[in-house]
């Protein structure tokens, strides 16, 4: 009991920053994630655990503060929303084009341009598909939940310093904004210089961390070793959970605050006897390819609902490769769909199973 | 058990508080519960609304289409959400300021008029407290022990002193509430 707390996932992001050893935060209000800073300031972590909490001028300016920052070996993060992530591109590059760690929180609303504050998944393309320029790639985790938004943020870090990547936690304005039960157990410290990578610039360190090459074949032999790491992630890193596929004839794919959605849909669909599942990506990149490819000898259909046009709905049909149909249901611009709605649009295809 | 409640009136009616002090009681009862607002540029006069659900599994979603009760604190609510309670289910309604009065006969329809009593009775500041005890009484879903206690927790420390005065109000929508 007295470990769970009600709170928002912008709040549990905010917490576990904090418990997780986190060295510095870097960020610039916009909504519907302000409360990641303001939470940050209101709890003083610099009076605690000595973790830099710092409202830039601008997405920019954090971004490149997350740069430096992870230049010197620590635990560093930002957190924005759809229209700020799109400023902080050029710099998410860089610091994948540097090989360096850090977490990047994106609370999504609707697009494009400055659309709406309310929430979408709308930015699934620019997260998994590198959303910037160059060959790069970021490990993208999407929390269907506020003990996800808590639990991811200590999971982004490991899986940065693991393959030191950028990672990027997926959320959204529904998942953010909203208040469940968080059970708060893990706790670790910062680390002491002593435990800072070799890799990294600081005291008594002759490391030069850039992403600038001119020579191209030497440019080209970091491309190499950048895709070797993005192989070694696809191989290991894959994440998904399932629901009721065991028999589904009919599997409804669906990521964060979706999935919740979905997973309800199924439960309707299973009281009126229909053989439905749900398959949630928890990784987006790496994608779960192989398991849909294997669902795809026994299921019929796929239903992709996701709250934007359908852009997951292109990963799934190329894991599915032409096998069975994939559909799409979906909301944009901050519109959300129902479980019901979701039931009747797998009604509407699902005659006949 | 579940219990998927809407709660939707004008901002600085309380709306969000009233759905935090009852997911906090579901809380303290050990129940799975999910609190999930219109957000946005809601404020004093605007718009707000949020769903709150109850349920002794875990909550699938937390975005509901349909609701077992509704809590309508303005017109603007009630041409909202009077058609999205379930057949079976019931609506809650202060009077004030409603000059359309629910219509649909397949659900059960409670009124108060909270905020007249409450101006009446120099409680304006309890006024969603008021309502939150009226609901309880109609849909008692938690125990008004757990209720005290959740008020207490979502409360801020200096807001503390506070309780006994809400705990005041809750009795007093116990009692205002009427079946139409």
């Amino acid at each position: 009991m007295e470990d769970l707390k009600l709170i928002k996932g912008n709040e549990a992001v905010a917490l576990a920053a904090i418990r997780s050893g986190c060295d510095g935060y870097f960020g610039y209000p916009i909504t519907p994630q302000s409360e990641i800073l303001e939470t940050l300031m209101e709890l003083r972590p610099w009076e605690t655990t000595g973790m830099v909490v710092l409202q830039a001028e601008s997405e920019v300016a954090s971004i490149n503060m997350v740069y430096g920052g992870a230049s010197t070996g620590k635990r560093v993060m930002t957190s924005s929303s759809s229209p700020g992530i799109s400023l902080m591109a050029e710099g998410i590059s860089y610091i994948a084009g540097a090989g360096l760690p850090c977490l990047i929180v994106n609370v999504q609303r609707g697009g494009p341009g400055l659309g709406t504050i309310q929430p979408s998944q709308a930015d699934y393309w620019q997260a998994v598909k590198g959303g910037a320029h160059g060959d790069f790639r970021m490990i993208v985790l999407a929390p269907a939940s506020v003990q996800e938004m808590y639990d991811f943020v200590f999971d982004g870090f490991d899986l940065a310093f693991k393959y030191r990547v950028p990672v990027m936690m997926l959320s959204d304005g529904i998942i953010g904004q909203m208040m469940e039960k968080v059970a708060m157990g893990r706790e670790r410290p910062r680390w002491s210089a002593d435990e800072l990578g070799d890799w990294c610039v600081g005291v008594g360190k002759n490391n030069i961390i850039t992403s600038l090459e001119l020579d191209p074949q030497v440019m080209e032999g970091r491309n190499l070793a950048l895709q070797r790491t993005y192989n070694e992630i696809e191989d290991n890193e894959v994440r998904y959970e399932e629901v009721n596929t065991d028999d589904a004839e009919y599997v409804i794919v669906a990521f964060g605050s979706s999935a919740r959605i979905a997973s309800e849909a199924v439960e309707l669909a299973r009281r009126d006897g229909m053989k439905v599942g749900l398959l949630r990506p928890i990784t987006l990149w790496p994608f779960p390819y192989k398991r849909l490819r294997q669902l795809a000898g026994s299921v019929k259909r796929f239903l992709v609902a996701e709250l934007n046009a359908g852009q997951m709905v292109e990963d799934v049909r190329l894991a599915v490769d032409g096998c069975v149909p994939v559909d799409h249901c979906g909301r944009m611009g901050g519109m959300i769909f129902s479980p019901e709605d979701i039931y009747e649009q797998l009604k509407g295809h699902g005659k006949g199973i | 058990m579940k219990e998927t409640v809407i709660i939707a009136g004008f901002g600085g009616q309380g709306v969000l508080s009233m759905g935090k002090i009852l997911a906090y009681a579901g809380v303290v009862e050990g129940m799975e519960v999910s609190w999930m607002p219109a957000y946005g540029p809601e404020m004093r006069g605007g718009t707000a609304n949020v769903t709150v659900i109850l349920s002794d599994k875990p909550i699938s979603s937390p975005i509901a289409g349909v609701f077992d009760t509704a809590v309508i604190l303005n017109q603007q609510s009630m041409d909202k959400f009077e058609s999205a309670v379930r057949p079976g289910g019931v609506l809650i309604y202060d009077t004030n300021g409603i000059t359309r009065h629910p219509e649909r006969k397949d659900i059960t329809i409670y009124s108060m008029d909270a905020t007249e009593q409450a101006a009446r009775r120099g409680m304006a500041r309890m006024f969603n407290t008021m309502v939150l005890g009226g609901y309880l009484k109609v849909r008692p879903v938690v125990r008004g022990q757990s209720v005290v206690e959740g008020l207490r927790r979502s409360l801020p420390e200096r807001a503390q002193k506070l309780v006994p005065e809400n705990e005041r109000a809750m009795r007093v929508g116990a009692e205002i509430v009427a079946k139409k």
